[in-house]
């Protein structure tokens, strides 16, 4: 009642106040992205070249580039959202509409619930750990490294360098076989794959003058080199330092921020919709693959490229997996070490000189621009998909 | 769905597009593929990642990759075989040569550069000119009686020392503790430590009346930010400065010391590996002098590259009787152009 005696113009004034203030508060905000922007663009464009999004790190900030860094993001997010996007968007159909009857189940349904929301505020590093010990080394059961337990994809070749500076290969099956001892006549490879007879040069010989020759000889105390030719497809266990681990790890990071914002999205479904299906006599996965998803789709996407956007920018849970390596090629498979924007940055902004500082400052730029570009195709796609729903 | 899956797709087909761009080559040397494993010391990083870089250019198909875990976390890695190189900024102690040797990891020893490890102060720091190793005691056992500037001397200002130093994984560390505090004194609990240099000189570039040490190539690569000290060199009683010139004449004493790479001698057999070993050894003195290091002397050098030829295995650096946590630098009475020769080799097998 005490409110009713203000006079009229002071409560106006309250209200502008208010305004003002919200007003103030929301352009701080604006102002300091603005700030941090200009900023950052001020002191990464000058860095920022063809050379800079192609070439690979070095000591010399002159020339240096974050192109690996580029292509072990991209590994990363593709994997990530590979394994994620079903894994937490069918948890989110579990969760959300086929909730269970039965009083146990119920309650454990709730802490599942409960602790999903607890895990999407967990900090990242946490996830580092847990990766490290689950994906990483997977609780040493699996051997380690050097000698999984699994390995796949692997092809290996005794490899020789001769004097003439050729390289002769030799097939392996077995990797664990003795090293290859050259024998005159024995087939060898070139390193582009033609098959060649092995000329043997005893060892008061003379080294070829022939090319021809020279690119098949060997003397008799020629050593080769084991050496795992990995392809694409190579695969092992445990997974190591490599990309996989990384996007797995990213994966615990964001899987809770995908199953929440995918449960808002079939709870904005109107359960009308699901009725009429159910009432028109489809079964409830029916009803869940033709109607209510299809309709939640643009908000699960949405809330799916928001966290890959969080994905993209995470440095600390990587930095457990991969930490900071001096790498110049891009991952060529999932077992493959790796770096990925965030590390090179971090990396970069750690040394104390000046030019790496700005090297740091473009690198950033060059992620901002992919966060943004995200954000932007998750904007197109809920423009382009959304559909009046009744 | 289908109107649903269009849209994706037109995300997906660029990134897959991208995914499948290989960077181009063309060299003849492109044959050459394979992949080398570093890791070790950050003050021997700097010239390992030039030869790495600089190797790049020439083979653009040999993935050699260089990490950062101290002098003692590369070895732990090393020993079980599984890096194919260790930087390291002290010899390898007797424990770590046991370990190799229990794992069957034979190894050459190759000297790389020598460092003088350089004692770092403020810029605004103006009245430190020198330090003797006896001050340093003072600043960094537990038991010296330096925690204030004032302590060493009354005319310094009345203000806590600020202490910086590499983690105990460091090579850095070992040689500067042993240094300092000989075999049984022990540091300081209470210092700002990083196993990354980095970390350092940004820290005592930051605080007036701080203190660090670190190798040299970090010092003149930071000039603008940090300056060194002088150190006395107790046999002459002259200070003097971490300059190449005083660390070749043997000067820079007793803070001197040389950085090494060890090499696993089985990787060494493969191309790509020998390659790599061979352009570093091949142009270690440039890659130390880019860096601010000082170039092996020629005749530890040519020792060094007559090793790798030979494939001599082994270690100058561990006496046979070893004992559990060993010498770290149980030569270092001898200059290492003494030391350094084949009969004082000591292999694992």
């Amino acid at each position: 009642m005490a409110e009713r005696r203000v006079p009229l113009a002071k409560r106006h004034r309250k209200d502008r106040i208010f305004r003002r203030g919200c007003q103030i508060i929301a352009s701080m905000s604006a102002g300091i992205l603005a700030i941090l922007l200009i900023a950052i663009v001020f002191e990464g464009v000058g860095a920022l070249n063809a050379n800079f999004l192609s070439g690979a790190p070095d000591p010399d900030p002159a020339v240096a580039g974050m192109f690996p860094a580029i292509m072990g993001s991209l590994w990363l997010l593709v994997l990530t959202m590979l394994v994620a996007l079903p894994l937490g968007v069918a948890a989110a159909i579990v969760l959300e509409e086929f909730r269970p009857k039965h009083k146990v189940l119920r309650k454990a349904h709730a802490f599942i619930q409960l602790n999903i929301t607890n895990l999407s505020g967990v900090p990242s590093v946490v996830f580092g750990i847990l990766g490290l010990t689950v994906f990483v080394s997977m609780f040493g059961l699996f051997g380690n490294e050097r000698d999984p337990l699994l390995e796949t994809g692997a092809t290996y070749v005794d490899q020789f360098y001769n004097q003439g500076d050729f390289i002769i290969e030799v097939p392996i099956d077995d990797p664990m076989a003795p090293e290859t001892v050259p024998v005159d006549g024995m087939t060898i490879y070139t390193y582009e794959g033609t098959a060649m007879e092995l000329n043997l040069l005893g060892d008061d010989d003379d080294w070829p003058e022939d090319e021809e020759i020279a690119m098949r000889s060997l003397y008799s105390w020629d050593l080769p080199g084991r050496n795992k030719e990995r392809n694409w497809w190579y695969f092992r266990l445990p997974f190591g330092r490599g990309v996989l681990a990384g996007a797995l790890t990213l994966m615990l990071v964001i899987l809770p921020i995908i199953i929440i914002s995918s449960q808002e999205a079939l709870r904005a479904v109107p359960s009308s919709l699901r009725q009429a299906s159910l009432g028109l006599g489809a079964t409830p996965w029916q009803t869940v693959r033709r109607v209510t998803l299809p309709a939640a789709f643009p908000g699960i996407l949405t809330g799916a490229i928001i966290a890959m956007s969080r994905a993209i920018g995470e440095a600390a849970p990587l930095l457990m997996i991969a930490g900071i390596v001096f790498i110049t090629r891009a991952p060529s498979n999932l077992m493959d070490d790796f770096t990925a924007m965030p590390l090179q940055i971090y990396n970069w902004a750690g040394r104390p000189q000046k030019e790496f500082h700005d090297l740091a400052a473009s690198g950033i730029i060059v992620l901002l621009t992919a966060l943004l570009l995200f954000n932007a195709i998750a904007v197109f796609l809920r423009q382009k998909l959304q559909k009046p729903l009744s | 769905m289908k109107n649903i899956l269009q849209p994706l797709a037109m995300v997906l087909a660029p990134t897959a597009l991208v995914l499948a761009l290989t960077p181009a080559a063309s060299a003849q040397a492109e044959a050459l593929r394979g992949k080398v494993v570093v890791d070790g010391s950050s003050t021997v990083y700097p010239i390992t990642e030039a030869a790495a870089a600089a190797f790049r250019k020439e083979f653009p198909n040999v993935n050699v990759t260089v990490a950062v875990s101290g002098t003692g976390g590369g070895f732990k890695r090393f020993a079980i075989g599984e890096t194919d190189i260790s930087d390291a900024s002290r010899p390898i102690k007797g424990k770590e040569f046991k370990k190799c040797a229990e794992n069957g990891v034979s190894f050459i020893e190759l000297p790389v550069a020598l460092d003088g490890l350089s004692i770092v102060l403020n810029p605004n720091n103006d009245w430190v000119k020198q330090l003797t190793v006896d001050q340093l005691k003072a600043i960094y056992l537990e038991d010296g009686k330096a925690r204030k500037w004032s302590d060493l001397n009354p005319e310094w200002p009345n203000e806590t020392i600020k202490v910086y130093s590499p983690g105990t994984d460091s090579g850095t560390f070992d040689y500067f503790k042993e240094v300092v505090a000989g075999k049984t004194g022990s540091f300081r609990p209470d210092m700002s430590v990083s196993e990354d240099d980095n970390v350092l000189v940004t820290g005592v570039s930051g605080d007036k009346y701080a203190i660090g040490y670190f190798g040299a190539s970090y010092y003149f690569e930071n000039k603008d930010k940090i300056r060194a000290a002088a150190i006395v060199n107790p046999k002459t009683g002259k200070a003097v400065m971490p300059t190449p010139e005083n660390v070749i004449s043997g000067a820079y004493a007793p803070l001197s010391r040389p950085l090494f790479i060890y090499v696993n001698e089985k990787s060494l057999r493969r191309p790509a590996m020998r390659k790599f070993v061979e352009f570093y050894m091949e142009n270690a003195g440039t890659f130390a002098k880019k860096v601010q290091y000082v170039p092996m002397s020629p005749k530890v050098a040519e020792t060094a590259k007559s090793f790798l030829k030979k494939r001599r295995t082994g270690t100058v650096f561990v006496m046979a009787e070893m004992h559990e946590g060993g010498p770290v630098y149980s030569k270092r009475e001898q200059p290492l152009d003494k030391a350094y020769q084949e009969a004082n080799l000591l292999d694992t097998k």
